[in-house]
């Protein structure tokens, strides 16, 4: 290995934003148009009720959101710690973001879906529990980042915590399925996935097509944001 | 090269640090005094706000049991870093030939034996205050706490490495750390209470193999990852 | 261009802190016995080059070697240097005779109770082995953190304003034990605000600005030429800023 590490060469302007990015308002219209096939043209379970249409919004959140960003962040920062290309903490400061976004949708949807099938709005479900968890560790992932001041430290330190905290996710899980099952509630718990007729199975595949679009789209666009700002900086302290 | 001088050793190093915060500790004593008034105060507090009739002391005593430990441990683990960096002898540790890894694991000694210390103090007490039968199970209660005190000091010594690069260490490590705890103190709060309870030792057991895993796990990973907190 | 006797060499060293370049592309070449004094005003880059001479920070761009190693290097590396700063690096709950057995022990001195009665000994602070470092004055603290730094011999002593806060007989003792290290062959590199204090020990002078050398002096170049040098000092120091 070099002692000089591999970093991008930061440009010698700051790059202009686009004014409107295509990908991400394509995939927001996709999105919207998602929802009003899930709410206008998809029938609704007949067991679950209409709420049940809040599965196409909430499932894939959760796959995006706890597995895809979760990943993503370590991933990147394990990279980092081997290449320390500033670019990987980019990508995984833009995944925590948006995850977090998505957990939060995640931990709300299930929320209102609990209240409707369960009368409550929280329950120690498993993948509830296991998402907010998670949401804890990447707001504490962010509130890391926001307390350092070196992009240095900053992004070495929250990859180190990024690895962990995938590590983490399949103990809690395993620590929740234990809990839930000796503890089972009098109530049927888990929100049991509908069986799909072929309608409900083609929203809920370009439900997950939409929302993937969606999840890239805001990566893409916060990466960018990102390099201006750390270009913008650089320019000035030069 | 080294022929006048001894190769550096990994458990030489480790323990030889571990000696030298636990003797500073010993000396100021703070530490280890607010972390056991601080436990000892909260089983006070948690006695009284319990009603007996409402709850069983062997449903409730498990979960006070962990809470403080856990809050106390946290208490506890604030100072390890703090020493090193008041005068900047970290500075001088990391020019040395000690390992970081060696560094890691004296530190991490030193909290155990100091969160071993807290419980040694808050087990009795609750058992005391919430008039818990004492038959066999206690011995496993014992191993128990080991084995979590083990996982909550390895992760809790890391996070310690990272929260003291920031201003606001004292309220980032209980942030940073308390999810990481979560698989350590959910287990050992349910076999707790299986082995007061005179349960079948085969109900606890699932228990026990996560707060186990969780240990090896943890243990390799934030030995592993410890280099990586340091400016380099 | 660096001869075989070099014990301490830098290539072109840099060094960033996020989008700030901290130490530009700086070189030099120091042998065993000689001192460098290095002047500049805050935020210069003399602490990070210093760090960087140490191999306690990695470069991010060119090299530093140290007696034919590439820094930072292993273990029995690390055990040449000896670091001095302003900062007393040390367990102010123990005592003074604990906080440089324990520094002897990590680097592997073998007889460590003889290595720490000389430097103790040295530093004239043996009568007060045995008190916690917290009852000292800050310049007795200092001249135990210069015993510290010196308990295993090191080859190259890294000193950070190591006079900040010394009295006279400690300002003493330190350039003493600075001075027999060098006959004994070890490098110094010696960062002071004090022009005096750094001249009197060096074999070499840089001062440092905005990450870079402006002004050098000593072997192999034009020879020390003291006048000379301290009036580009003042010069520098009155008409920068």
């Amino acid at each position: 290995m070099t002692t000089a590490s591999r970093v991008a060469p930061t440009p010698s302007a700051v790059p202009a934003l686009p004014a409107v990015d295509w990908l991400l308002a394509g995939s927001l219209l996709a999105v919207v148009g998602v929802v009003v096939r899930a709410l206008l043209y998809t029938p609704a379970d007949a067991a679950l009720g209409d709420v049940q249409r809040i599965f196409y919004v909430h499932v894939p959140s959760a796959i995006l959101g706890m597995y895809v960003a979760c990943t993503v962040m370590a991933i990147c920062g394990g990279l980092y710690l081997w290449l320390k290309d500033q670019r990987l903490d980019r990508i995984a400061e833009a995944s925590a973001e948006v995850g977090f976004v998505f957990l939060t949708v995640v931990l709300v949807t299930g929320s209102i879906w609990g209240k409707s099938s369960w009368g409550t709005y929280w329950a120690w479900e498993p993948r509830l529990t296991s998402a907010l968890f998670l949401w804890f560790v990447v707001l504490s992932y962010l509130v890391l980042r926001d307390a350092l001041e070196n992009p240095e430290t900053k992004a070495r330190l929250s990859a180190v915590l990024g690895v962990l905290a995938l590590l983490l996710v399949p103990f809690i899980h395993m620590t929740v399925y234990l809990f839930r099952g000796l503890h089972p509630e009098p109530i049927v718990l888990k929100p049991s996935k509908p069986s799909l007729s072929p309608e409900m199975l083609s929203t809920f595949l370009l439900a997950i097509v939409a929302f993937s679009l969606l999840f890239f789209a805001l990566i893409r666009v916060r990466y960018q944001w990102a390099a201006a700002r750390d270009a913008r900086l650089a320019l000035e302290q030069a | 090269m080294s022929t006048g001088y001894r190769s550096p050793s990994f458990l030489r190093d480790s323990w030889r640090i571990a000696r030298k915060d636990l003797r500073i500790e010993f000396r100021t004593r703070s530490g280890f005094l607010s972390a056991s008034v601080f436990a000892l105060l909260s089983v006070a507090i948690f006695r009284f706000s319990w009603d007996p009739t409402a709850v069983r002391s062997l449903d409730l005593a498990p979960g006070v049991l962990w809470v403080i430990f856990t809050f106390s441990g946290l208490l506890g683990l604030n100072r390890s870093f703090g020493v090193e960096h008041a005068d900047r002898a970290m500075d001088a540790l990391l020019a040395s030939p000690v390992s970081r890894e060696a560094i890691f694991a004296g530190k991490a000694l030193g909290n155990l034996v100091f969160v071993l210390g807290v419980q040694a103090l808050a087990l009795p007490t609750v058992a005391l205050f919430f008039g818990l039968p004492l038959g066999p199970g206690w011995l496993a209660v014992v191993a128990v706490a080991v084995l979590a005190a083990i996982g909550l000091v390895a992760v809790g010594t890391l996070f310690s490495a990272i929260a003291s690069n920031t201003r606001l260490a004292e309220m980032l490590l209980p942030m940073l750390a308390l999810p990481f705890f979560v698989p350590v103190l959910i287990p050992a709060a349910q076999a707790t209470a299986a082995m007061l309870a005179e349960r079948p030792l085969a109900d606890a057991v699932p228990w026990l193999k996560i707060l186990g895993a969780f240990d090896i796990v943890f243990v390799a990973a934030c030995t592993v990852a410890f280099p990586f907190t340091l400016e380099e | 261009m660096s001869a075989t006797s070099d014990a301490l060499v830098a290539h072109g060293v840099s060094r960033r802190f996020g989008p700030r370049t901290v130490v530009r592309e700086v070189s030099l070449a120091l042998a065993d016995g000689d001192c460098l004094a290095l002047f500049g005003p805050n935020g210069a880059g003399k602490t990070t080059l210093l760090r960087l001479l140490g191999g306690l920070l990695r470069p991010h761009g060119g090299t530093v070697t140290l007696h034919g190693h590439t820094l930072p290097g292993d273990a029995d590396t690390r055990r040449l240097l000896g670091v001095v700063s302003h900062k007393s690096m040390l367990y102010d709950a123990l005592t003074v005779r604990e906080n440089v057995t324990f520094a002897a022990e990590c680097q592997g001195v073998r007889d460590v109770r003889s290595a720490v009665d000389r430097v103790l000994d040295l530093l004239l602070v043996r009568d007060r082995e045995h008190q916690p470092v917290r009852a000292l004055s800050r310049g007795l603290q200092q001249r135990v953190s210069v015993a510290r730094a010196l308990v295993h011999g090191p080859r190259l002593v890294l000193c950070d304003e190591p006079y900040t806060g010394l009295d006279d007989v400690g300002a003493r003792a330190l350039t003493g034990a600075l001075r027999a290290l060098k006959a004994a062959g070890a490098t110094v590199v010696l960062i002071t605000h004090n022009l005096s204090e750094g001249l009197e020990l060096a074999t070499h002078a840089a001062i440092m600005r905005d990450g870079r050398f402006v002004h050098e002096a000593g072997r192999p170049t034009d020879g020390f030429d003291l006048p000379s040098f301290a009036a580009h000092y003042r010069a520098l120091i009155a008409g920068g800023e």
